[in-house]
């Protein structure tokens, strides 16, 4: 159970008719950095509020530092380790900058005054300013340092960098890497910006129609996952049947494209085994994990 | 020393890290003893992951061309002789072979693209020189 700082096991939650979570299974392993990706709707925004306790799932189980997350006698204890940012990135309207930051403090023991002054600076954000005069991405960065402040074990960010320009998104990145280099925090993160979860996730899940549809450490993903050009001399007959783990196959002339998610070798070996047939081997980047498997679901 | 990483590619991140030492190193830019940057240093620069820095290292140990001191970091080994004679070896005959086929006239980008085929032939080849072997 410590293994994982987070673990879902078949969850499920309907809002009326309308199933969210069709049997979650999600499992964070400490000190990761896990990319949550998925599309509108798959059901993101309802596993992160359900591990912070906001909504109460229908069936299945969920734990937090190995706590069930109903468990309300741990609640707090288990909240003051969790440093959180929503996706509506919503804070107290009638309050400045410096007042949401003093009021949230006091409720943190292990505050460190150190890192809130130093992303105050990084983040250049107005102390005298009142929130709604905030851009979007002022109030993102406000929420990251009071979520960061509180010296948290786990971030759960709910699209950190939404609505942030290019170069903000860079700030944040790179200081979300930092603490993980330094703190051994664990990230749950989700977003949809492939390119930035390609780069600092260790680990991911893509979630669709409520469920995990493929999830793991990343490097091993993309070791299964793998392109192959098949060039035939002439045409001839190709397999009807291929081994298991070929995801698509599309054919054009005499070259035929393959995407496996898994037995690579095998598949190698078949398509080698067409008479006149060069196989050729590429690496396949996140996104078009995501769209082949989102699409095909 | 200076990495820089190309997240379109698709080939693993940790991969395209050990790639650019082990060439550092064959180019000479790396030397015996010279210190790589810390885990953080290159996580941050780079924004990336720091446990994909983490296991690019560790697997460049594995490989023994770096050695982790704990504490103090990341140095370049001092490489195998045989190993350094065989990578100038390879390295004359790739010239003289580049040499003559830029003089026929093949342009650098037709080289490129022939020469990576002809390496996935050969690798093709050798699998399946090895599948056979497997199945007699």
């Amino acid at each position: 159970m410590t293994d994982f700082i987070i673990e879902t096991s078949q969850l499920c939650k309907s809002f009326k008719e309308k199933a969210a979570l069709r049997g979650l299974d999600l499992r964070v392993p400490a000190g990761s950095i896990f990319g949550f990706l998925g599309r509108n709707g798959a059901g993101k925004t309802t596993t992160i509020k359900t591990l912070m306790g906001l909504l109460r799932a229908d069936s299945g189980s969920a734990h937090v530092f190995g706590s069930p997350v109903t468990d309300a006698d741990r609640s707090i204890e288990v909240r003051r380790r969790i440093g959180f940012v929503t996706e509506d990135k919503e804070l107290y309207p009638y309050m400045t900058v410096e007042q949401i930051i003093c009021f949230t403090r006091p409720f943190f023991p292990k505050w460190r005054h150190d890192l809130e002054r130093r992303y105050l600076e990084i983040f250049e954000l107005p102390l005298k300013r009142k929130i709604p005069d905030l851009s979007k991405g002022m109030r993102s960065k406000l929420m990251l340092l009071l979520a960061i402040s509180r010296d948290a074990d786990l971030l759960i960010l709910d699209e950190p960098t939404d609505g942030l320009d290019p170069a903000a998104i860079e700030d944040v990145l790179r200081e979300l890497v930092a603490i993980a280099a330094t703190s051994g925090t664990t990230m749950f993160f989700s977003s949809h910006q492939l390119a930035e979860v390609d780069l600092i996730a260790d680990h991911i899940g893509i979630i669709d129609q409520g469920r995990m549809i493929v999830s793991g450490s990343l490097d091993d993903i993309k070791a299964r996952y793998q392109r192959l050009r098949v060039v035939l001399e002439k045409p001839v007959e190709l397999p009807v049947r291929w081994e298991d783990g070929v995801e698509s196959v599309r054919q054009e002339g005499r070259m035929i494209s393959l995407l496996t998610s898994r037995n690579v070798d095998a598949i190698v070996e078949q398509a080698q085994s067409i008479p006149g047939a060069v196989v050729e081997r590429y690496p396949v980047t996140l996104k078009e994990i995501f769209l082949e498997q989102v699409r095909s679901n | 020393m200076i990495f820089r990483v190309n997240q379109s590619s698709g080939i693993p991140l940790y991969l395209q890290l050990m790639e650019q030492v082990k060439h550092a190193v064959e180019t000479g830019a790396l030397r015996e003893g010279d210190q790589l940057p810390t885990i953080r240093k290159i996580a941050e620069d780079l924004v990336m992951n720091p446990n994909t820095v983490v296991r690019a290292y560790r697997e460049l140990e594995h490989e023994g061309i770096i050695e982790l001191k704990h504490g103090s970091g990341a140095f370049i080994k001092k490489p195998s002789e045989g190993r350094v004679r065989l990578i100038r070896k390879g390295q004359a005959v790739l010239e003289t072979a580049i040499e003559r086929l830029l003089s026929l006239g093949l342009s650098e980008e037709e080289l490129r693209r022939a020469f990576e085929h002809e390496l996935s032939q050969a690798n093709a080849k050798r699998a399946q020189g090895t599948a056979k072997e497997g199945k007699l």
